[in-house]
């Protein structure tokens, strides 16, 4: 790297790009892996399964537990169905996902990073592969300078095309959650689903490809905004991977730090072996402490646990811990772990909050609707009698997944009063009674005449109520009545 | 420059600085990643291949037109006229169904309301009003008061042949000027005109005859608007009872009508709307609500 950055500005034309250097990450076994092997069959497992999952919803809905059903304008989320004028949900979702990270970060550090995010997951996958076909650290390095033979080619060959399987397969999956699963995946099989559906596929097979085969840690060093607002965010009290430096430094081999124990000179348990940076999947040295391009996987933690049992000492010297921590150990007090601190208990708060209003609104929202529009022109007809008639475009959502009945009527307006929706035959006690497709709307014309010989104010508040046959389900809109 | 340019490494990176200093922080010259800078000349090549693709740089009198010939004027009319081919065919559907076969199917009383509200902004809004309310002399398209007759069949033979419009098939009916043709004294005018002022819900004139107009109606006006004097649509007699009055509703207007009438044209729109937005317009009128 500093060879290219070394042309000054005399005379010699100066390097306008560093290329990136090439990250051979090595196999690392131990707890963090492991956590990261059962996160990721988790997170794949339902990114790749979620949409064949069935939820009966009755006859007039589709009965795909996760869908997002642009065409029919509704989304499905197991028991719960959004219509689009209620994508505040979405809203709802995506304030908690961001205090929700926040609390990670306050919590330990960049979990988000290091363990759930797509990036990292599937890059650890093609890693995976890449390590299963060509070997680990070394033989890939080695691999890599090798001439081209037919043997170099097939495996390169090999790796590509199971790469590109899996980013075709996450191309895939992403379609299904907008149609019907199994129905789409016959049409794909059969050349019969829409072009959008291979259109996107393809897009996402590139992306997949491209994203996790090369440019893996380049997009959380340079694309990705979290590692930038993350180190805003985080404070002394927050567990981060830490190389505790106060127990490591000086550094020095084996044999050289032993031979300064001997002396009586201090010496470090760290024993420079760098396993440490070449186990991490964005190269970086964990040594020179919190960083940028650090994603906070754990897997430097694992690599030298490995060593540090080789060697017979404890192990943790890089572990979670704090910026506090290390000062306390050098203070010679013992470490404090202050997960429970305000910081914390507000972005709890806060998620607590936003979900309990979320669930409220969700639980207590209407499954029928109705708007009401007073005609702009003309404001008020007078009829031949000298009574006065008002239009109005109404609007009735049914929100169930039956056919529903209901009954509309107006309040305010004087004994003798005229409704009539055009269209609607259906009478109860002189007032319409609409039926409703299931998961339907419907628009109406709805005139309003007052009772003859009635002198109506110039306006007259009233209030549209539709009254479901069946279980009395109420809505109300507000409107006016006009007259000259 | 060079002189004044001296590198300046920085002694914790080792990386050279951009030479600029803001209050004591001094910038890194990192270079861009590869991949980074080649995206952007890949993002000009793609500019200058689109700009001899497409239409791109103004010229003095036009402007670079690309080697697709592509132009959003001829995509637009492009989809004008598939949009017209496509109307033209719910348009013959609409011209052979019935009234009921529309208003029963929502795809085509769809249409006919859509293809209506246009055509009566069109055609119809500068007398009707926008609206439909009309003003004086131009009636209220969306009340119940009709002078010939307010259902859907009637609406759409008073648009396709108009009224007083010189089409063989208009409706005809006028007004005798009672006044004007010496039919009727003026006395006598005073008369009836107080006693449909009466009838109808207006002051008379302190001291009028009532029983003297009683005799002219019967006699005059019975004919036409009946002795009820709910009018005549075959006729086209207004209601004398109603709430509105086609040409205001006051003793003075009533007198101003017997004595020198207005008799109002509409015009015939057969031959100048085609059959299925005259059938269009039948339907959206009769939707404001007044129709019978």
């Amino acid at each position: 790297m500093s060879a290219d950055t070394e042309h000054g500005h005399g005379g010699e034309p100066e390097e306008w790009f560093a290329s990136a250097k090439k990250i051979y990450p090595m196999a690392v076994h131990g707890l963090f892996r492991k956590i990261k092997w059962t996160l990721l069959f988790i997170t794949l497992g339902i990114y790749y399964f979620l949409p064949f999952i069935r939820f009966d919803r009755g006859p007039n809905a589709p009965d795909q537990a996760v869908l997002v059903d642009l065409t029919g304008r509704r989304a499905y989320f197991f028991f719960i169905e959004i219509w689009p004028q209620e994508v505040y949900y979405l809203t709802g979702l995506l304030i908690l996902a961001a205090v929700a990270l926040f609390l990670m970060n306050a919590v330990a550090g960049r979990i988000w990073c290091g363990y759930l995010c797509p990036q990292t997951v599937w890059t650890d996958l093609f890693l995976f592969i890449e390590r299963k076909v060509e070997g680990d650290r070394r033989e890939r390095i080695a691999f890599d300078k090798e001439p081209w033979t037919g043997k170099k080619i097939a495996k390169r060959a090999t790796k590509h095309f199971l790469w590109l399987m899996i980013a075709w397969w996450t191309g895939g999956a992403w379609v299904l959650y907008f149609a019907d699963a199994p129905t789409l995946v016959t049409e794909l099989a059969t050349f019969q689903a829409p072009w959008s559906a291979y259109i996107w596929i393809g897009i996402l097979t590139s992306t997949t490809y491209l994203l996790a085969g090369f440019m893996r840690e380049q997009v959380c060093i340079y694309m990705c905004p979290w590692p930038r607002i993350q180190a805003a965010l985080t404070d002394e009290k927050a567990l981060n991977v830490t190389y505790r430096w106060d127990r490591g430094e000086p550094r020095g081999s084996l044999k050289h730090n032993k031979q300064l124990e001997a002396e009586g000179l201090p010496a470090g348990d760290c024993v420079d072996c760098a396993q440490c940076f070449h186990a991490c999947p964005t190269g970086v040295d964990i040594r020179k402490g919190l960083q940028l391009d650090c994603i906070q996987c754990g897997l430097c933690i694992d690599a030298c646990d490995t060593v540090m049992t080789k060697v017979g000492k404890p192990t943790g010297l890089i572990g979670y811990d704090t910026d506090e921590n290390i000062q306390r150990r050098i203070e010679g007090k013992d470490p404090i772990y202050s997960i429970v601190r305000p910081r914390t208990i507000i972005y709890a708060a806060v998620i607590v909050a936003v979900g309990l209003t979320m669930l409220t609104a969700l639980l207590t929202r209407d499954f029928a609707g109705i708007n009401a529009l007073h005609d702009r022109n003309p404001i008020y007809v007078i009829q031949t009698d000298g009574s006065i008639r008002n239009g109005y475009s109404v609007r009735l959502l049914n929100k169930r997944t039956h056919t529903r009945h209901f009954m509309l009527h107006v309040e305010g307006m004087p004994q003798g009063t005229k409704v009539e929706a055009v269209g609607v035959d259906t009478t109860f006690a002189d007032r319409p009674i609409i039926e409703i497709g299931p998961d339907q709307t419907r628009e109406l014309r709805v005139l309003v005449t007052s009772p003859a010989g009635v002198k109506m104010p110039e306006s007259t508040p009233i209030v549209f109520r539709l009254t479901e046959s069946v279980m009395g389900e109420v809505v109300t809109a507000k409107d006016f009545f006009k007259a000259p | 420059m060079s002189e004044t340019h001296k590198t300046e490494i920085d002694k914790i990176t080792g990386v050279e600085t951009t030479g600029h200093e803001w209050d004591g922080l001094k910038e890194l010259n990192n270079p861009l990643p590869r991949w980074w800078l080649y995206s952007f000349y890949a993002c000009i090549l793609w500019a200058i291949g689109y700009w001899v693709i497409y239409p791109a740089w103004p010229l003095v009198s036009g402007y670079t037109t690309g080697v697709m010939g592509y132009s959003q004027r001829a995509d637009a009319i492009a989809d004008y006229e598939a949009g017209m081919a496509e109307r033209a065919v719910t348009g013959a559907k609409l011209v052979d169904a019935s009234f009921e076969d529309i208003r029963t199917t929502p795809e085509l009383l769809e249409f006919a309301n859509a293809n209506g509200a246009a055509a009566f902004g069109d055609n119809c809004a500068p007398c009707h009003g926008s609206g439909a309310t009309g003003s004086k002399g131009y009636p209220n398209l969306q009340d119940d008061n009709w002078l010939w007759g307010g259902t859907i069949d009637q609406i759409y033979q008073t648009i396709e042949f108009g009224i007083r419009s010189g089409h063989d098939e208009a409706h005809i009916g006028d007004m005798p000027a009672f006044g004007r043709d010496e039919l009727l004294t003026k006395e006598q005018i005073d008369q009836v005109a107080n006693f449909v002022a009466s009838k109808t819900g207006l002051e008379t004139d302190a001291g009028a005859d009532l029983e003297a107009g009683a005799t002219v109606y019967a006699d005059n006006c019975a004919a036409c608007h009946g002795e009820d004097l709910k009018g005549m649509q075959e006729m086209g007699a207004p209601n004398l009872t109603a709430a509105t009055f086609l040409y205001g509703k006051s003793l003075a207007a009533i007198k101003s009508q017997v004595t020198n009438p207005h008799n109002g044209v509409m015009p015939s729109w057969e031959g100048r709307l085609d059959p299925a937005t005259i059938k269009s317009l039948a339907v959206y009128v009769h939707s404001f609500g007044g129709g019978q």
